[in-house]
């Protein structure tokens, strides 16, 4: 008996057996993109082919949206899928969840090329580059709310500067739709005028994770920004277009939060340094006041007339001291000269003539000494009176 | 003078440090002295309390412009 089963039997079969296949399940296809179509409802057909051989690629709606870029005709690419078949038409495909072009060529020459041309427009000159505030009190954060990295920079900033407000500008920071988002988060906070200074930030990932940050759109909306814009955009070692148009590049999204503030610790040293600066100044400026008083005292003092007083009353008491020693001397001087005399007068004392036996003769009535044998007064019997040296005898002259 | 309560941290902290300046600095009259170390140690309290409250703010731009707090 023959076993008669239905195309659609058949097909089913067939089908179970490309799906029980682990080798079609998960699967990583090289090849080259032709006959590429996006539907109307979003999903992506293509045919992938080398130069031997070809398999239909179907890419859906779901899958397409999470990519970074939609391949194109020519490009090589790796799609990464399942093997299964499609019924109706009695085909298998490769149903793809991702394509990623292939080795160091695509997106990296797409991001050469977009580095040079913005570099020739001048979008990275130095010039335009503007200087992050010093103390800024908004802070525009443009990311993805959920993204771990909006935590690492919230993290940062209540740690380090915590007087700043956070403004999350949100938006998607990977796929098709991403850099749209991103250039018009950064354009709503420059036409809100909602902050000072803009961390465009997310965390690591691969090259496709990041390569929102390496569209021209956003590169255009950050040069475009009036508010100055700081990236921290995934891993030390990944570079974007991102970066370069921006004002100030920081390594990851913690650097970028640690950057375009001051640190909170390093504003209490400061603000203790201007407390002591500021009662030294004071301290100074009043030291100083002082010391000028002092010498101007000093200087006072010395054109006082007082002073001249008292200088001249010392030269006074100096000269009477001196005149005094000269009185003293002079005194002195005399005196000897006078017990001189006096020694020589004692010498030549009449007392001390008649001491030596002689006698001194006067007229007893009238005084009148007798000095001569013929004096008028010498009558004979007249009254005398003899000095001798220890007294006086009465006698009465006889011729 | 503006009211040192109503400063900003950055604007306290910018007038403290030029009142530091000027007092190094300046020739000034004892009175004028004695008013800029006034002012500026309420400027340095200022900036002490503001630097001593601050909590991280955090709130999400909206497209009217308004501002929506997050937890």
């Amino acid at each position: 008996m023959i076993d008669v089963v239905t195309v659609a039997e058949l097909t089913a079969h067939i089908r179970q057996l490309f799906e029980d296949e682990p080798g079609l399940r998960d699967v990583w296809v090289e090849g080259e993109v032709s006959n590429f179509r996006r539907a109307a409802s979003g999903h992506c057909y293509f045919t992938l082919k080398d130069s031997a051989a070809q398999i239909a690629c179907v890419l859906w709606r779901s899958h397409a949206e999470r990519q970074v870029m939609l391949p194109e005709n020519g490009d090589a690419v790796l799609v990464h899928g399942a093997v299964s078949v499609y019924e109706a038409s009695g085909v298998y495909q490769l149903y793809a969840d991702r394509v990623r072009p292939l080795g160091p060529g695509d997106l990296h020459l797409r991001f050469e090329q977009l580095k040079a041309k913005l570099l020739a427009e001048g979008l990275f000159d130095a010039a335009r580059k503007r200087p992050l505030p010093a103390f800024p009190r908004r802070i525009g954060v443009v990311t993805s709310a959920d993204a771990a990295a909006f935590q690492d920079v919230l993290n940062v900033l209540r740690r380090r500067y915590p007087l700043g407000e956070v403004i999350l500008s949100p938006c998607g920071v990977q796929g098709d739709a991403a850099p749209a988002q991103i250039a018009a988060a950064i354009e709503r906070l420059n036409a809100h005028d909602a902050c000072d200074v803009i961390l465009v930030c997310r965390g690591g990932g691969s090259l496709e994770d990041l390569w929102a940050f390496n569209d021209e759109r956003v590169a255009r909306a950050i040069a475009a920004s009036r508010i100055p814009i700081v990236s921290g955009v995934g891993h030390e070692t990944d570079v974007t277009i991102t970066d370069f148009a921006a004002d100030v590049r920081a390594p990851t999204p913690s650097a970028g939060a640690e950057l375009l503030a001051p640190d909170i610790a390093d504003l209490r040293l400061g603000l203790a340094g201007l407390r002591a600066r500021l009662s030294a100044a004071l301290a100074a400026g009043l030291a100083a006041r002082a010391n000028r008083l002092e010498r101007e005292r000093r200087a006072l003092r010395g054109a006082s007339p007082l002073r001249l007083i008292e200088r001249y009353r010392q030269r006074i008491d100096d000269w009477n001291a001196a005149l005094a020693t000269r009185q003293q001397q002079r005194l002195a001087l005399l005196r000897e000269r006078v017990n001189g005399r006096q020694a020589a007068l004692a010498a030549a004392s009449p007392a001390a003539i008649l001491a030596r036996g002689y006698a001194l003769i006067a007229h007893a009535d009238t005084g009148q000494r007798i000095t001569s044998a013929h004096s008028p007064a010498a009558q004979p019997g007249a009254p005398l009176v003899i000095s001798l040296h220890d007294g006086q005898r009465r006698a009465r002259l006889e011729d | 003078m503006e009211d040192v309560q109503t400063l900003s941290f950055e604007a306290a902290y910018a007038e403290l440090a030029a009142i530091v300046e000027r007092l190094d600095a300046a020739e000034l009259t004892l009175e004028e002295s004695v008013a800029l170390f006034e002012r500026g140690r309420a400027l340095a309290a200022r900036c002490q309390s503001l630097l001593d409250e601050a909590a991280l703010r955090v709130g999400r731009l909206e497209d009217n412009g308004t501002v929506t707090p997050l937890g």
